[in-house]
């Protein structure tokens, strides 16, 4: 949870209140919130942490990290289905029904 | 220098454990105060590729660990009432209550969900009026700006059926009340970057000054942890203590002001206890009165709650940088993240589950005086 991972902005819906973009993570995109960013433009990167851009990055450096939290497996930790995780963990002992795992904004 | 290649860039990597052995004549001892650093730390035998006289102590940052058990129980609780929708992270789903987690009541029937943000939470609201949603609102000044926009929106958009569980802990009181502690052996700190892109750096000058310690801002990626080591080793060596940015790509001096202003907009600094450590004054947020119609202690009447934590935890030590998680008993025997007795082996940025995961078939071995150098196995 405390990862914050950068992202490439692919789009920006001005209208939205709050201000919100569709930000690509190495190929999973998830929706963010822009408010906290909000002169960003389209192609920039920026930290994303919990659905919200909190600092812009430069390219290099985002695509470094990326890459980095691709290998480490760190991205699917993030946005992996947590209760598959937790079933792992609890030894296999499916007490929750993955169906409605996720947030609707996957 | 085993495992050194499996950093980004092997070839810096290694110039700047030269440069951190060529200058450490002493022994010094570092906090790093985030989770993932620690995470990152485990991950990669940081700590054992380091010369000796530079010892890395684990810090509290991780809030999921630092959560306190009664508002777990708090959450637990709430979570199992009918009629509401209770929204978490995923690392949260867990960690141990006084007799269960937030997995258990789901499979119980309880209608927990796992959110990415806390605006999808907010939009559970929306869309389910006659249900209850509550959102688990952890985390640091990182989590912060998030978590004061939902409840900022559920005001906008005049939904009555939304609130925040809040649990919300700061940085700065913690470094003090780690310093002041008569055991304290910290010399120096890795400051949390992203805490630090939240909030910049304008808290740090006064604790680096009155503890004399230096503080670096720093990243968590593997170089990045590095860098701050060398820099700070390199204060240490020169008799300074300042506060220095090693994570310039993503810390501005000023933090991003914007989300400063709703954090302030939403939340007042208040007491907080940490879950292990114990109430540390003025560590904390909690909603303004302002806002107080979105929390959920008011909410839902969760007060009675009588919790007991395991005898043989040690999570609090381990917080505080006291202990290591393979000096307590219960490590990788009665505790495990199967069977975890306390949230330091629940959540990944804990350090009792980075010792596990990582170094569990060494830890696990008969060692000489428990400090022993271990070698790092790394699992996955
Ligand atoms: S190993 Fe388990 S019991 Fe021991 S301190 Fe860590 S979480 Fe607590």
């Amino acid at each position: 949870m405390c990862l914050a991972v950068p992202g490439k902005v692919v789009a920006i819906d001005d209208s939205a209140e709050p201000l919100t973009g569709l930000i690509d993570f190495g190929g999973v995109q998830k929706k963010a919130c822009l408010e906290y960013v909000s002169d960003v433009k389209v192609g920039e990167y920026v930290i994303v942490h919990v659905g919200f851009a909190l600092q812009r990055l430069d390219e290099e450096s985002a695509l470094a990290s990326l890459k980095l939290f691709e290998e480490l497996g760190l991205l699917e930790e993030e946005f992996g289905d947590a209760w598959e995780q937790a079933a792992r963990e609890a030894g296999g002992t499916a007490a929750a029904e993955p169906e409605n795992s996720g947030s609707e904004a996957r | 220098m085993k495992y050194i290649d499996e950093f980004n860039d092997p070839q810096l990597a290694r110039r700047l454990l030269d440069e951190i052995r060529a200058t450490a004549t002493r022994p010094w001892a570092l906090m790093e105060v985030c989770g993932g650093q620690t995470h990152s730390i485990i991950r990669h035998g940081i700590d054992q590729l380091l010369p000796e006289q530079v010892e890395l102590i684990h810090g509290p940052g991780c809030p999921v660990c630092v959560t306190p058990l009664e508002v777990i129980d708090k959450a637990l609780e709430i979570a199992a009432r009918p009629g509401v929708i209770f929204c978490s992270f995923g690392d949260m789903l867990r960690v141990p209550g006084t007799d269960r987690d937030l997995f258990r009541v789901k499979g119980e029937g309880g209608d927990v969900r796992v959110v990415y943000s806390p605006l999808d939470a907010l939009e559970l609201a929306r869309r389910n009026p006659d249900r209850e949603v509550v959102f688990f609102a952890i985390g640091f000044e990182t989590t912060a700006p998030a978590n004061a926009m939902a409840v900022h929106q559920a005001r906008r958009l005049g939904l009555s059926n939304f609130s925040l569980l809040v649990s919300h802990v700061r940085v700065p009181p913690a470094v003090e009340a780690i310093m002041t502690a008569p055991e304290c052996r910290v010399q120096g700190f890795l400051a949390a970057g992203h805490v630090c892109s939240v909030m910049g750096m304008a808290e740090y000058p006064e604790l680096a000054e009155r503890f004399r310690v230096p503080m670096v801002v720093t990243g968590f990626e593997p170089l990045d942890i590095l860098e701050g080591i060398r820099r700070a080793v390199r204060q240490l060596e020169r008799g300074e203590h300042r506060v220095e940015n090693a994570y310039p790509r993503a810390v501005r001096e000023e933090g991003n002001p914007a989300a400063v202003r709703m954090i302030e907009e939403v939340f007042e600094v208040t007491d907080r206890s940490w879950r292990g450590i114990g109430r540390i004054p003025a560590s904390g947020w909690r909603l303004t009165d302002a806002f107080r119609a979105y929390d959920a202690e008011h909410r839902f009447d969760v007060s009675g709650i009588r919790t007991e934590e395991p005898a043989e935890c040690r999570a609090g030590e381990v917080l505080q940088g006291l202990i290591k998680p393979t000096e307590c008993a219960a490590f990788g025997t009665t505790c495990t993240p199967r069977t975890p007795l306390g949230a330091t082996m629940v959540s990944s940025e804990g350090a009792c589950a980075a010792y596990y995961l990582y170094r569990r078939m060494n830890a696990l071995a008969p060692q000489a005086g428990g400090t022993a150098p271990q070698e790092v196995t790394p699992v996955a």
